[in-house]
């Protein structure tokens, strides 16, 4: 437990130094909240968004961009590189296992994720009267299978990836579907409904978060799809992954 | 007894033996150097000593216990640099030399490792910026910051200039001093025949000679040559005569007598029982390089 909370130590702070990691995972959306606040326009309610304003109905896609950044490109990324280098390998020598360090990735991620959330919902409800999640459980369940599924399909990367070359071409790909069925490139609301209906049950659930955002309940399907993908995903990568 | 005992080994990847037969004991306070060409298993072999590849037969004990059962308690007091190991570029000198020592129940005081291993002015640079010898450095470092009773290293000093190459091995025999057992793999003959107490040929996965680096090149290599320019003229059967001596040449004004064993102490008593002084006296002896090539038909990497 000794080695554990200091390699969760040494990786945080490897990770605040890495400048970018914090800066796409956290003050990218937190800014993007910010620039679309300060417009009036995205502030009111508009039938085209069933009465909701621009900001409440991009939100949770901005979310998406934590979500993803952390989940699918930096934790495959990160374990890609570990492995490539030996780090883990390393590790296996010392009475500490490589094990400790994937979990403190983990937590690393979810601490961002989580992070990163309160921000968006704090910032939003504060500054431009977003409210806060009406369904808290609904919305607090929507995030936790939406997260479990992006790190398992991460750790799944990070298993079938040798170098960390191979974890980038896959991730990157995976990381642009995210963003892109998550409404992040383009707000959903210009996207062919067919697209719309994909990125229902594409990882993390967009629309299960909106749902749960702004009042109905998230749909029983869209999240058991992210479960099945969630453990799915992770008994593979756990079944596939080498320390070296 | 020994410290480290490996019996018998064999590991196999799928078709490719990686080790046939390996055996060997390394005694407390020994350097034991581990040579072979590139593939011949020593990276294998070793790994099954610190526990880190089950091997498919043979017996594997180090301290007396059990690589794999114990592997625990050995972790605790094996510390290993492996080849081609990095960190993280970020991580500080000092960061990672701490997280490490907070793995281990008795470690060294980091601070006091890195003087000692001349890194105490690198303590907040991050391993990014090391240089090559520094990362090396490092590395030992971290293998013995557990406070270790034996070390295994492997390619010690692959990618380092000439300089460092000998700083490093000036350190390893300083950690040897301190009681530390050492297990050496390197293909620099140099580097062996420099640190190893004894050292293990292996090639395709067995041991093709095991001894100390001298005992080993006269046991391949037993030929001797004397070369000299004699202050009158001799009459070859003077030495031939010598049980030591195998042939006599001659070049130019130079004597040259191939024998075997202490032929330089018979040529030179013999030619002083004659009053000849021998003048430019040289005695060329096989080094551990050519009793490589004799043993395993390769030239070792340079």
């Amino acid at each position: 437990m000794h080695a554990f909370g200091q390699i969760l130590k040494i990786e945080t702070r490897l990770f605040l130094r890495d400048f970018g990691s914090p800066v796409t995972t956290v003050a990218l959306p937190l800014a993007l909240l910010l620039v679309f606040g300060l417009i009036p326009a995205l502030r009111e309610s508009d039938p085209q968004f069933g009465d909701l304003s621009f900001i409440q109905y991009f939100a949770p896609s901005l979310l998406v961009i934590t979500l993803a950044m952390s989940a699918v490109n930096i934790l495959p990324t990160v374990l890609a590189t570990y492995r490539e280098r030996g780090v883990l390998r390393r590790l296996a020598t010392t009475p500490a296992s490589p094990a400790a360090l994937l979990a403190a990735q983990l937590v690393i991620s979810l601490a961002t994720i989580l992070v990163s959330a309160a921000l968006l919902i704090g910032v939003g409800r504060l500054a431009f009267d977003v409210p806060l999640p009406r369904r808290p459980l609904g919305f607090a369940l929507a995030l936790v299978l939406g997260t479990a599924a992006l790190l398992a399909l991460g750790l799944l990367v990070a298993a079938v990836a040798r170098t960390t070359k191979s974890a980038q071409a896959l991730a990157v790909p995976l990381f642009m579907a995210v963003m892109f069925f998550g409404g992040v490139y383009l707000p959903r609301f210009l996207l062919p409904d067919f697209l719309v209906r994909i990125g229902d049950y594409t990882p993390p659930g967009v629309q299960a978060l909106l749902d749960a955002w702004t009042g109905t309940s998230p749909h029983p399907l869209h999240l058991g799809i992210m479960a099945v993908v969630a453990v799915a995903a992770g008994a593979t990568a756990a079944k596939l992954f080498r320390w070296e | 007894m020994p410290v480290i005992e490996v019996t018998s080994l064999h590991k196999r990847y799928g078709d490719l033996v990686a080790v046939d037969d390996v055996s060997f004991t390394v005694a407390a306070g020994e350097i034991f150097g581990v040579l072979g060409p590139n593939g011949a298993g020593k990276t294998t072999t070793v790994e099954c000593v610190a526990g880190l590849r089950v091997p498919d037969r043979g017996g594997v004990s180090v301290l007396g216990l059990d690589p794999r059962r114990d592997a625990a308690q050995l972790r605790q007091r094996v510390g290993v640099q492996l080849q081609e190991s990095q960190l993280p570029d970020q991580l500080r000198v000092a960061e990672a030399l701490e997280l490490y020592a907070s793995f281990y129940r008795d470690p060294a005081d980091p601070a006091g490792l890195l003087d000692r291993l001349g890194l105490g002015d690198k303590r907040n640079t991050p391993y990014k910026k090391l240089s090559g010898g520094q990362k090396q450095r490092l590395s030992i470092a971290l293998a013995l910051v557990g406070n270790p009773s034996v070390a295994i290293l492997d390619e010690l000093t692959t990618g380092l200039d000439p300089q460092s190459r000998r700083d490093t091995w000036a350190l390893i025999e300083q950690i040897r001093d301190s009681g530390v057992t050492i297990v050496l793999v390197t293909h620099f003959m140099e580097e062996a025949e420099r640190l190893c107490d004894r050292v293990a040929v292996i090639d395709r996965g067995r041991v093709v000679a095991l001894d100390s680096p001298a005992g080993l090149v006269s046991a391949v290599l037993p030929e001797q040559r004397v070369r000299f320019r004699p202050s009158a003229p001799v009459d070859d059967r003077l030495l031939t005569d010598l049980p030591e001596v195998i042939a006599v040449h001659r070049t130019g004004g130079q004597l040259v007598v191939t024998g075997t064993g202490d032929v330089l102490h018979s040529v030179t008593s013999v030619l002083a029982r004659n009053q000849i002084i021998a003048a430019d006296l040289r005695l060329e002896q096989s080094t551990l390089d050519d009793a490589f090539v004799e043993l395993t038909g390769r030239r070792p990497a340079v």
